[in-house]
């Protein structure tokens, strides 16, 4: 009987074995890459006007409320509307280049399109409101915005990364009084946080907790 | 790739062509090309890679005073069908209508709603509405029906259309309003006759016509003979004990349908079902066409309408010969037959309390001496009242659409303005309305479509739709309610009242201001307000803000009227017809063809035929055997010179020697979804109401309807209990399980189920549609077994109630051992820590092994990618507390999921537990006879407790051991309705 194969055969099983694992690493980095993309952070991200947390909230003081107002009662925060920034900047910095887009968006009556930084996926049903109520602090999530010239992301926002809080909330909760403060956890929140009322950790890690 | 690609231009770019780059390929393909196609593809798929979609954020450029919340913002408001207000709140979010809801406190829907209300969202966002001013080129008028007239009709302005009239107004004003005419619909909007009370002051010679293809005319002339002038009558279901309904059908389609189902199962939930608390009524419906009242009566009989009005011409003469003492059970002098001795006997013993609803379809003669059984009975008052017809204008009496016809032919309408209604689909073809249409020189249209009229008129206006416009509109007890808009108009159209104000003159006012002086003058003389000033204008503000809040103007529902003695009809019986006649209907679905190109409605399953996307010549199983004709034939019938083709559906529950041909199908021009579907019904119909005499002949074509239930038995399984008056089911022994016990000590949410109240309207598969994001997915899936209902309404002949039917609808179970989750190889589906069965989309793979293990066979799949993700107005209309699926992901009843995190994060946030009634689902708040009980199994108080604890209560097929959460209560059998009333019946 003669060989089926002939001795070139080899070469090739070789080739195509090798194809494989190949494939699978480049699958993997190609996966890889795009997880850091989705959950990158550190990186600030430029905007149509260069609006620094740092100036804001970290100089002058402004509360987080003052513009994100359905934080405490809605599942989005609120982004500040035109006029929001109106109420000082129609009387400061007027002429700033930077806040050419601003009076633009006043003048036109067309919103200002800033880039948004934390996307979930649209089968994803985060509560702001709720997370404050329970005093997870902002500063958990958005990290220090008092110290961010321009706003990036501190947070991987992976599925992971809400269950590990999900599991054992307790750690990250704070009395609803230092829930807006910038400042890292007091100590005294330790006391307050194992009284609060919470869901069970199973309610909490259940999937229609946040898919549905 | 060795060889380049061809110059674009060359042959191989044309279409067709590109397999002859290589001629000399006997098989088309070669090594050659086959790399060039995988080159491409490669090419093509690297293209297709993209960076991650860069994500915007539009804030408000200025606040709304609102602000933005979760919770739905509600605005109390009415939908209009047929001239008259359904009462609903408009579910709101970010200012985008996405839901209805029944307003509780509106007499017509006591907080429940219809299908049409539910589906009047999708009409609104409809991507198909007309959205501009279009006017007919002249060489366009007068010429050819073909349809294609609408490539002469060019895009307009409204400013162009006002100044075109305003030059004929001037002309007109001179002549009196000689050659105007204007046609309405029914409506009972008090601000639009105000507006046509001022177009007639303007003009005295004009002419008001209303046309409606399904107006109550027999009703209205039944009780102009019986008492000299028109009435409409209130039904009160609630105090009559014995119901005979007369090829009528009370719990759909007609005005106040739901408060009727509503207060008839009120009364047999609160008799029926509680021993001791005396009997619930009786109800017996005998009927051509069978509809949902037959399907829940006692006892129904089915008969041709001719046989139906014989029945009345007996009820009347032996209810003559026993009136004055309604105890005597003497039989009456006349023969008459058995069934009619046994009706007489339950009318008379009923007396006061007795009811019948005629249906539009029989003849003036019948609704008289119907009524003049009332007066006898002393029903007046009691289980009936009369009241002056909702739809009036004062010192107006419409005409006729023959009559405008007959004007239009002979010349004498100069300028015809059609508000609302499509008269060139829906007027009978006897009519020829198209034809005379086009010889109006001057004609416009307002219609929220460009449908069939807009094609041969000069003008077609773009309507408003009612949740996006100011007006006003009555109950069927004549309570009015202001309809306020929920959004501005998406596009630059007109509300009628807005149009008819222009007619009249006094220039363009807005619907708002219309509405609120109509009110203002109103109110003027009676009230408060009288007098002028500030404080009069407070009042009348204070006032306005209050009844927009409620939904309803109070006190506004209408007087008894007071009726004189009803006059006896004498007259002989006209002759019965021989052949078979042909009974027309609206459509349980599209009703006269307004929501052809409505998807929701479309997919809805008919209530007892389970058709979907289609009507049908609906006929006995003996007269269609007689005429050769079989389920899917296609048949011809003919009347008058006329004739249709259509599909032919043999219903059981069909009288024979009749046809019931519904309407509102074969419509051309109306949209995507509505064009082409169905059979016109119209083309036959002629221009009396009477049923029509036809003949139906085979045409030797098929044709494959959509249907979603193919089976009527219940294969011995038990599905759809029932029980007798008082009697419990037994008890299912408690099986063992292999299944660990599961504790939920936090909720149990669970459902009950009444199959006593349900009448299987659908409100709970349309709710459902609405609140889920539910895709439509045409008749084509549908007839492939791919329908995405959540909740269906499955129909089962019952045995003992002489061709009754038990509905029951079925959810997803929430199985506690739920055979899908085990099968499951990803995990997406599982059971949450509420009991609830909940499917993880961002998990599915799209196995469907989960839906082949289900026992009942709720879980919908995915197979194409049926949601619209593209079409902008469509993309608005969705909740957005839910997620829109993608192809190839399983979905399923989630008991309304997005309901219970609202509640529970407000009651997380609010800091008290949610209570008994907080969460309803969707299919629950819709339900008209609140057949759906839903909450928590851990509140020992909780409403489904207390249902859980009734002894009508089963689980269905409880042998799977599933232990569903969702469960039923058993039908309760007329077991009482063949006997006679006690001591009552004449021998």
């Amino acid at each position: 009987m003669p060989q089926v194969f002939d001795r070139r055969a080899n070469l090739a099983v070789k080739v195509a074995m090798l194809a494989i694992v190949l494939a699978l690493v480049a699958g993997a980095l190609v996966w890889g890459a795009t997880l850091r993309e989705f959950s990158a952070t550190g990186e600030p991200q430029s905007q149509p006007i260069p609006f620094s947390h740092k100036h804001h909230v970290g100089d002058v003081g402004i509360d987080c409320r003052y513009c994100h107002t359905t934080v405490e009662t809605a599942a989005f925060p609120g982004m500040p509307s035109t006029h929001t920034c109106l109420t000082c900047h129609s009387q400061l910095y007027l002429d700033a280049p930077a806040l050419a887009p601003l009076h633009r968006s006043a003048t036109a009556g067309t919103p200002i399109a800033w880039r948004q930084l934390h996307k979930l996926p649209d089968f994803v049903y985060f509560d702001h409101s709720i997370h404050i109520t329970k005093g997870v602090a902002c500063v958990e999530c958005h990290g220090r915005v008092d110290q961010m010239p321009l706003e990036w992301r501190s947070a991987p926002l992976l599925m992971q990364w809400c269950l590990d809080c999900h599991r054992d909330p307790r750690p990250h909760l704070r009395p609803p009084a230092e829930v807006f403060s910038m400042t890292p956890k007091p100590p005294v929140a330790d006391g307050w946080a194992r009284s609060v009322s919470l869901q069970s950790i199973r309610r909490m890690t259940d999937c229609s907790t946040c898919h549905r | 790739m060795t060889r380049p690609t061809p110059p674009i231009g060359s042959e191989s770019h044309l279409p067709g062509r590109t397999i002859a780059i290589e001629p000399e390929s006997p098989e088309g393909m070669t090594r050659r090309s086959a790399l060039q196609l995988m080159a491409a593809s490669l090419a093509l798929a690297s293209g297709a890679c993209t960076r991650i979609p860069e994500h915007r954020l539009y804030p408000y450029v200025s606040m709304p005073e609102a602000g933005r919340g979760d919770r739905p913002a509600y605005y109390a408001s009415a939908v209009v069908r047929d001239g008259y207000a359904e009462g609903v709140l408009v579910g709101t979010r970010d200012g985008r209508p996405i839901k209805i809801e029944g307003n509780p406190s509106h007499p017509s829907s006591l907080g429940s709603t219809s299908v049409f209300a539910q589906a009047a969202v999708l009409e609104l966002w409809d991507p198909d509405r007309s959205q501009a001013v279009l006017e007919q080129l002249p060489a366009g008028v007068g010429t050819g029906l073909d349809g294609k007239a609408s490539a002469r009709a060019a895009p307009s302005t409204w400013a162009a259309f006002d100044e075109a009239w305003r030059q004929r107004a001037t002309a007109f004003e001179a002549r009196g309003g000689e050659g105007l005419a204007v046609l309405t619909g029914c409506f009972t909007s008090p601000t639009l006759g105000r507006q046509l009370q001022a177009l007639m002051t303007r003009f005295p010679k004009a002419r008001w016509h209303r046309h409606a293809p399904l107006a109550p005319n027999a009703a209205r002339a039944g009780a102009r003979a019986a008492f000299g002038r028109e009435l409409d009558f209130v039904l009160h279901f609630d105090r009559a004990r014995f119901v005979l309904g007369l090829d009528a059908d009370p719990f759909s389609q007609v005005p106040g349908h739901i408060r009727h189902a509503r207060d008839w199962a009120g009364q047999r939930a609160g008799a029926g079902n509680v021993a001791g608390a005396g009997e619930p009524s009786r109800s017996f419906a005998v009927e051509t066409t069978p509809g949902l009242f037959g399907a829940r009566a006692d006892e129904r009989v089915a008969m041709a309408p001719a046989a139906i009005e014989a029945l009345v011409d007996e009820l009347a003469a032996g209810l003559a010969a026993v009136a004055g003492s309604p105890s005597i059970g003497s039989p009456p002098a006349a023969p008459v037959s058995p069934l009619s001795r046994r009706l007489i006997g339950h009318l008379s013993s009923a007396g006061k309390a007795a009811l019948v609803v005629v249906g539009p379809a029989l003849s003036a003669r019948c609704h008289a001496q119907v009524a003049a059984i009332h007066h006898r009975l002393g029903a007046f008052g009691h289980s009936l009242d009369a009241i002056e017809p909702v739809d009036g204008v004062d010192g107006l009496a419409p005409r006729s659409l023959s009559d405008l016809v007959d004007a239009m032919d002979g010349g004498a309408v100069d300028s015809l303005f059609i508000v609302g209604g499509n008269p060139a689909y829906d007027a009978p073809g006897a009519l020829e309305f198209g034809a005379a249409l086009q010889r109006v020189p001057f004609s416009a249209h307002l219609a929220l479509h460009e449908d069939e009229t807009s094609r041969r008129v000069v003008w077609h206006l773009p309507a408003s739709h009612e949740i996006e416009s100011w007006g006003d509109a009555r109950a069927h007890d004549g309570t009015a309610t202001i309809v306020q808009p929920a959004i501005l108009p998406l596009y630059d159209t007109r509300s009628p009242i807005e149009l008819v104000a222009l007619l009249a003159g006094g220039g363009r006012s807005d619907g708002h201001a219309l509405v609120q002086e109509a009110w203002r003058q109103r109110r003027a003389p009676s009230q408060a307000e009288a007098g002028e000033g500030d404080a009069a204008d407070a009042r009348f503000a204070a006032w306005w803000r209050d009844t927009l809040s409620a939904g309803v103007v109070a006190g506004s529902a209408a007087a008894p009227a007071s009726i004189a003695a009803a006059s006896v009809i004498t007259s002989p019986a006209p002759p019965r017809a021989t052949a078979i006649v042909a009974v027309f209907v609206a459509d349980a679905s599209v009703g006269d063809g307004r929501y052809a190109n409505n998807g929701w409605l479309q997919e809805l399953p008919r209530p007892l035929t389970k058709l979907t996307w289609d009507n049908a010549v609906v006929l006995a199983p003996r007269t269609a055997a007689r005429l050769g004709l079989a389920t899917g034939d296609v048949a011809r019938v003919t009347a008058g010179g006329r004739h249709v083709e259509g599909p032919v559906w043999v219903l059981a529950e069909h009288a024979e020697d009749a046809a019931t041909l519904p309407l509102g199908y074969g419509r051309s021009v109306v949209g995507r979804v509505g064009n082409g579907v169905g059979f016109d019904a119209y083309r036959l119909r002629g221009t009396s109401d009477a049923p029509l005499p036809v003949t139906i002949e085979p045409t030797g074509a098929r044709h494959r309807f959509a249907v979603t239930q193919h089976r009527l038995d219940q294969m011995g399984r038990d599905l759809a209990r029932t029980v007798a008056p008082g009697q419990s089911l037994p008890k299912a022994p408690a099986k063992a399980s292999l299944y660990p016990p599961v504790a939920y000590p936090d909720h149990a949410w669970a459902m009950v189920i009444d199959l006593d109240a349900c009448i299987g309207c659908n409100a709970c598969t349309i709710a459902c549609q609405a609140e889920n994001n539910i895709p439509v997915v045409g008749a084509e899936q549908v007839a492939a077994g791919r329908e995405m209902h959540w909740i269906r309404v499955d129909r089962y002949p019952a045995d003992e109630a002489g061709g009754g039917s038990i509905f029951q609808p079925v959810p997803c179970m929430h199985c506690e051992d739920a055979p899908c989750e085990v099968v499951c190889p990803v995990g997406a589906t599982v059971h949450d820590s509420e009991g609830l069965n909940v499917q993880v989309y961002n998990r599915c793979v799209g196995t469907r092994f989960c839906s082949n293990n289900c026992p009942y066979k709720v879980r919908r799949f995915n197979f194409l990618q049926y949601a619209d993700e593209t079409t902008e107005t469509l993309k608005a209309m969705h909740n957005p507390d839910v997620t829109v699926r993608q192809v190839g992901v399983m979905e399923k009843c989630t008991y309304c999921l997005q309901r219970l995190s609202r509640a529970r994060l407000h009651a997380e946030k609010a800091g008290a537990p949610i209570a008994d009634g907080d969460v309803l689902t969707a299919c629950q708040s819709a339900c008209p006879t609140l057949a759906i009980h839903f909450g928590d199994l851990n509140d020992a108080a909780s409403d489904v407790v207390r249902a859980k604890r009734s002894p009508r209560h089963y689980a269905m097929l409880d042998e799977l051991n599933t232990r569903p959460r969702t469960t039923y209560l058993a039908r309760v059998a007329g077991a009482a309705s063949n006997a006679a009333p006690p001591g009552k019946e004449p021998t």
